[in-house]
């Protein structure tokens, strides 16, 4: 029974949470390709950068996706969601 | 439709070779080919550049390349489309990227293959990042606007 309620809350624990990805230039610049944060704190995608970067406001050639979806900053956050950062793309 | 993503060195044409070879429902019903091939250059903003490291983002650039292919053949009424774009390291003359789509008709394949490209330079999430002549890497963040009509 225990073992169960243990299971349950980690389960629980784990999917409450935000991935967080950066790429190119704003990788190297935090030192970091990925992170996870916690849901409760964020409500949009400004807000997940501000507690993933400390830093209060995103530059304005940098684009945000949303599992996978270019978004804007004021897009809401939910829980499980995948909040990516990166700047300006340059393919082809 | 094929969109790939390729580690490896491409080679453009076996690839078109192959793929249409493939397409047994293209026997018979296109009239139009056109093909896009970007490759690296050895000069970029007047420096010398002898390689470049190309990134992406695994899954959104899949969906996005697939998300304007089907746009592509939806407007257009195209037969087919084929992407294949290069990541990791690459030097001067190396293929970046193949666009091919075939079509019954001439204008379709045209227009259609430049919409493709412009909102993949625009658009799919890719980066480059230059090592110059002189040993100093930049990342390239100067873009373009996207098709327009």
């Amino acid at each position: 029974m225990y073992a169960q309620f243990f299971h349950d809350t980690i389960a629980k624990l784990k999917s409450m949470s935000i991935k967080v990805k950066f790429f190119a230039r704003l990788r190297e610049q935090f030192g970091v390709s990925e992170l996870s944060l916690a849901a409760d704190q964020t409500h949009t995608v400004l807000q997940v950068w501000q507690h993933s970067t400390q830093q209060p406001t995103l530059g304005l050639n940098i684009l945000t996706a949303v599992n996978m979806q270019y978004v804007a900053a004021d897009y809401p956050v939910k829980d499980g969601d995948e909040v990516a950062f990166f700047p300006p793309v340059t393919g082809g | 439709m094929q969109i790939r993503i390729s580690n490896s060195d491409l080679d453009p044409y076996r690839e078109i070779q192959q793929y249409q070879a493939a397409q047994t429902h293209l026997a018979g019903k296109y009239g139009a080919t056109t093909v896009f091939i970007g490759s690296m250059r050895e000069m970029n903003q007047d420096d010398a550049v002898v390689k470049m490291q190309l990134e992406h983002y695994q899954g959104m650039t899949e969906q996005y390349l697939q998300g304007i292919a089907q746009r592509a053949i939806d407007k257009w009424g195209l037969l087919d489309v084929l992407i294949v774009h290069r990541v990791g390291e690459i030097t001067p003359d190396d293929p970046i990227v193949v666009v091919a789509v075939w079509s019954a008709h001439r204008a379709a394949a045209y227009e259609a293959n430049r919409f493709l490209m412009e909102e993949l330079k625009s658009h799919a999430p890719f980066w480059k990042k230059e090592t110059l002549a002189n040993k100093q890497t930049r990342w390239v963040e100067k873009n373009t606007p996207g098709y327009s009509s």
